[in-house]
C-alpha cells in the first residue's frame, strides 16, 4: 500500500497515485456504476429514471449483495468460498418444507436458516483453517452437499402456502420518492425487507472491517500470513472466523432469498456463487487477498444487475446475451486489478 | 523387533504411495459391491437396437461413460501442475467444442439430410476453437496473472452462452449412422468406442511425457516458477500450453457427447464435469496447489469417481442427490490426505512404538 504523503495542493495524478489499492478499486467500480447508469437513462430513458426501477434492481439482488459480502470477507482473506448458492437452495427448501409440511413458525424458520448457515461456515471453516485444506475444494464439496442435501430434503419445487411467511414476503417498505403510473396515479417506491436487511448487513460490515480489530486483521492475514503471524495475530482463528462469517451470512442471504422467491426448489441460486465472486471483483476485492471493500462488493452487485436489466430493456432478452455481457464485465475487472497489480509492483 | 520395524517401514511406504488412496477407495467400493450384490461384476454378451453383438454390465458402463473424465483428468492435470489452479470451465467448453461440431456438421438448417462435411473436418475446426478458449484462458492465467479459478470464471459464466449461440440457440441433430459410431459401437466391436478413444488419448500423453520434456517443465513451472524462468524456461508459455492441451481434451470429449446423443443440450451437457475432472487430479493424490503430478493417477481417480457414481445409480440414488454422496467422500478425502492430520497419525504411531519398546 502507499503512503498517503502527497502534499496538499498535489495535481489530480498524484493524488491518483497516492490512493490505496482499495480506494482506487472503489472509484473505479463506483464511477463505472454511475457512468453505467446515466448512460442508461440517457440511451434507454424513461424506465431507468424511475426510483422503482431502482429499488427494484435492489429488491431482486439483496440476497445477492448478502451472499457476496460474506464472500468479499473469504477472499479479502485470501479464501474462497463457492458453497453459498447451494446453502441458499439448501436454505430455501428446508424452510420451505418446514414452513408448508410441518406448519411450522416463520421465526423458527429463520432460526433454521441461521442454523444451516453457521453448521456450513463452522465446518468448512475449520477444515480450512485448522487442517490447512484448501478452501476451493472444501467448499467445492460443501456446494455439493448443500446441492444434494437439498434433492433429499425435497426433490420437487413447489410454492410456500404459510400464512405468516406470505404476510412477511408482502411486507413493504414505502419510501418518500415515488412516480405517477400511467392512469396518472402516483405510486410511492419500495423496498422489501430482504433490502433492509442487506444494508443494515453491508453498514455492519463496513464498520467492522473499517474500525475493528478483528476487521483489520482480515487485510493482514490475506495480504500477507507471515507478517501477520508475527505482528501476533492469531492467523487460524481468523480465517475460521471469517468463514464462519461467510457462512452464517449465506444463511441469511438464502433466507432473504427464500423470502424474495417464496418457494422452494433444488435449481434454486443456481450459480449464485459466481455471481456472488463477481460482484466481489468487481466492487474491487482482490483474490489474491488484502484488498478489498464491502461498499465497492454493494455497487459490484448493483453494475452486474444494471447491466442485466439494461441487457433485458434493449430487447437483447435471449438468455445467452446475459451470461456473454456478465462475462465480458468480469473480463474487464479482472483486467483492471491486473493493471492495479502491476501499478503496485512498479513502485 | 527388527521384523516390526521392516512392517511399519513398509506400511509407511505403502501410505506414502501416491496410488495408496485411489487404490484404497477402489479397494473398498469393490468389496462393498462385491457383499450388497455381486452381479454388479457381471458382463453379459448380447445385442442393442441396431443388431450389433455388445457387451454390457456395469462394470462396461463404468469404462465407457468413465472415458470423458479420464480424457479430461489427462489436461486438468497439466493445467493443475503448470498454473497450480484448476480449470472450472471445461463443461462449459465441452458445450462450445460441441455446439462448434454441430454446427459445421449440419451447417445452417438444423436438420439436414446428409451431412454438410466430413466428420474429420468439424471435428479440427472443434478442436481449433477449443484450443483457442483453452489460450484465452491460458493468456489470463499466465499474462495477466489471475488466478486459474477465477479467470476461467470467466468461461464458465459465459460458455453455455456462446454454445447456444454459435447454433442460433437451436438444437441441430445430426443425420446418418456414422456419427453416432464415436459415442456408441462400432458395428462389429462389441466394445463401446468411447473405452478405445480414451485408451488412444492416455497412451499418447504417455508417449509424450516419456519423450518429449513436457512433464518436466511443467512441473518446474509449477514448483516453482522464477527458478524455472531463471533456468530459461518461459512459465508463461508453458502454462498457456497447458491450458492449449486441456482445450484439445475438450473438444475430443466435446465429439464424444455429441455423438453419444446426435445432438446436444447446452445447458445440461457435461454439467459439473468440471467438478469431478477436478476431484479426479484430488483423488489421484496430486497437489492442487500444482508442481509435481502423477498422470496415471489421476486417471485411475476419474475412473473411480466413475465408479462411485455407478454404483450410487445402482443403488436408486437419484442423479440430483448424487452430489451430496460425492461431497462425504471428498471431505473424508481431503482429511486424511491433510498434513496436519497426517502429522498427528505419524506422532500417535510414534508414540505407540515408545511404548512398545519400553
Amino acid at each position: 500500500m502507499s503512503k498517503n504523503n502527497s502534499t496538499s495542493n498535489g495535481s489530480f495524478l498524484d493524488k491518483v497515485k497516492n490512493l490505496t489499492d482499495t480506494s482506487l478499486l472503489l472509484t473505479i467500480t463506483i464511477v463505472i456504476f454511475v457512468l453505467m447508469y446515466l448512460g442508461a437513462i440517457i440511451f434507454q430513458g424513461g424506465g431507468f429514471l424511475k426510483v422503482q426501477t431502482f429499488f427494484n434492481i435492489l429488491n431482486a439482488n439483496a440476497a445477492l449483495i448478502i451472499l457476496s459480502c460474506g464472500l468479499s470477507l473469504v477472499m479479502i482473506i485470501g479464501g474462497i468460498d463457492i458453497s453459498v448458492g447451494g446453502v441458499t437452495a439448501l436454505v430455501s427448501m428446508s424452510c420451505a418444507v418446514y414452513l408448508d409440511n410441518m406448519g411450522g413458525n416463520v421465526y423458527v424458520s429463520m432460526l433454521i436458516a441461521l442454523a444451516i448457515g453457521v453448521a456450513f461456515g463452522a465446518f468448512q471453516g475449520a477444515l480450512v483453517a485448522f487442517l490447512d485444506i484448501q478452501p476451493f475444494i472444501v467448499t467445492l464439496a460443501g456446494m455439493f452437499f448443500a446441492r444434494g442435501m437439498t434433492t433429499i430434503v425435497n426433490s420437487d419445487p413447489f410454492n410456500v402456502a404459510n400464512e405468516g411467511f406470505n404476510e412477511l414476503k408482502m411486507t413493504r417498505i414505502y419510501t418518500p420518492f415515488g412516480s405517477t403510473n400511467a392512469k396518472g396515479v402516483y405510486v410511492p417506491a419500495y423496498v422489501e425487507l430482504g433490502v433492509v436487511v442487506a444494508l443494515v448487513i453491508v453498514i455492519l460490515l463496513f464498520c467492522l472491517l473499517r474500525w475493528t480489530k478483528l476487521g483489520r486483521s482480515f487485510y493482514a492475514v490475506g495480504g500477507n500470513k507471515e507478517s501477520a503471524l508475527m505482528l501476533g495475530i492469531n492467523v487460524k482463528k481468523t480465517k475460521f472466523i471469517a468463514h464462519l462469517m461467510c457462512g452464517t451470512l449465506a444463511g441469511i442471504g438464502g433466507f432473504v432469498y427464500f423470502l424474495h422467491v417464496g418457494s422452494g426448489s433444488p435449481s434454486h441460486a443456481t450459480g449464485a456463487e459466481m455471481d456472488a465472486i463477481a460482484s466481489s471483483i468487481i466492487g474491487g476485492t482482490m483474490l489474491t487477498g488484502g484488498v478489498g471493500n464491502i461498499i465497492g462488493t454493494f455497487f459490484g452487485v448493483l453494475s452486474l444487475s444494471t447491466i442485466q436489466n439494461i441487457v433485458a430493456s434493449a430487447g437483447l432478452d435471449e438468455a445467452w446475451w446475459t451470461g456473454i455481457t456478465r462475462a465480458v464485465m468480469l473480463c474487464l475487472f479482472l483486467i483492471i486489478q491486473s493493471v492495479v497489480m502491476a501499478r503496485k509492483h512498479k513502485k | 523387533m527388527s521384523k516390526t520395524n521392516n512392517e511399519t517401514s513398509f506400511f509407511k511406504k505403502l501410505v506414502g504411495q501416491q496410488f495408496f488412496i485411489p487404490i484404497l477407495v477402489l479397494l473398498v467400493l469393490v468389496v462393498f459391491n462385491l457383499i450388497a450384490d455381486p452381479s454388479f461384476f457381471k458382463i453379459a454378451f448380447g445385442t442393442n437396437n441396431a443388431g450389433n453383438p455388445v457387451l454390457s454390465g456395469s462394470l462396461i458402463t463404468i469404462l465407457d461413460n468413465g472415458s470423458e473424465l479420464a480424457i479430461l483428468a489427462i489436461g486438468m492435470t497439466l493445467v493443475t501442475a503448470a498454473s497450480g489452479g484448476q480449470d472450472i470451465s471445461v463443461g462449459a467448453a465441452v458445450a462450445i467444442a460441441g455446439s462448434t461440431l454441430l454446427r459445421v456438421l449440419c451447417g445452417s438448417n438444423s436438420r439436414p439430410d446428409e451431412l454438410q462435411a466430413p466428420i474429420i473436418v468439424a471435428f479440427l475446426v472443434s478442436v481449433v476453437v477449443a484450443m483457442l478458449f483453452g489460450a484465452f484462458n491460458g493468456v489470463l492465467v499466465a499474462y495477466f496473472k489471475i488466478q486459474p479459478m477465477i479467470a476461467t470464471l470467466i468461461l464458465y459464466t459465459a460458455g453455455r452462452s456462446i454454445a447456444a449461440w454459435i447454433n442460433n440457440n437451436e438444437l441441430p441433430i445430426v443425420p446418418g449412422e456414422t456419427f453416432t459410431y464415436f459415442g456408441g459401437f462400432i458395428p462389429g466391436i462389441p466394445i463401446p468406442t468411447p473405452v478405445f478413444i480414451a485408451i488412444a488419448c492416455i497412451i499418447i500423453i504417455a508417449l509424450v511425457l516419456k519423450f518429449t520434456n513436457l512433464g518436466l517443465y511443467t512441473q518446474a513451472v509449477g514448483i516453482n516458477e522464477s527458478a524455472s524462468k531463471l533456468n530459461g524456461l518461459n512459465p508463461a508459455l508453458i502454462k498457456v500450453a497447458s491450458f492449449v492441451i486441456l482445450g484439445v481434451c475438450v473438444a475430443v470429449v466435446g465429439l464424444i457427447k455429441v455423438s453419444r446423443i446426435s445432438t446436444i443440450n447446452y445447458s445440461v451437457v457435461a454439467k459439473d464435469i468440471e467438478m469431478d475432472a477436478i476431484l479426479a487430479v484430488a483423488l489421484g493424490g496430486n497437489s492442487l496447489a500444482g508442481g509435481k503430478f502423477n498422470m496415471a493417477a489421476s486417471i485411475i481417480g476419474a475412473y473411480i469417481i466413475q465408479f462411485l457414481t455407478t454404483t450410487l445409480y445402482k443403488y436408486k440414488v437419484p442423479a440430483d442427490a448424487l452430489p451430496a454422496y460425492k461431497a462425504v467422500v471428498v471431505i473424508i478425502l481431503v482429511v486424511i490426505s491433510s498434513p496436519t492430520v497426517k502429522d498427528w497419525f505419524s506422532n500417535l504411531t510414534k508414540k505407540l512404538k515408545v511404548k512398545e519398546v519400553a
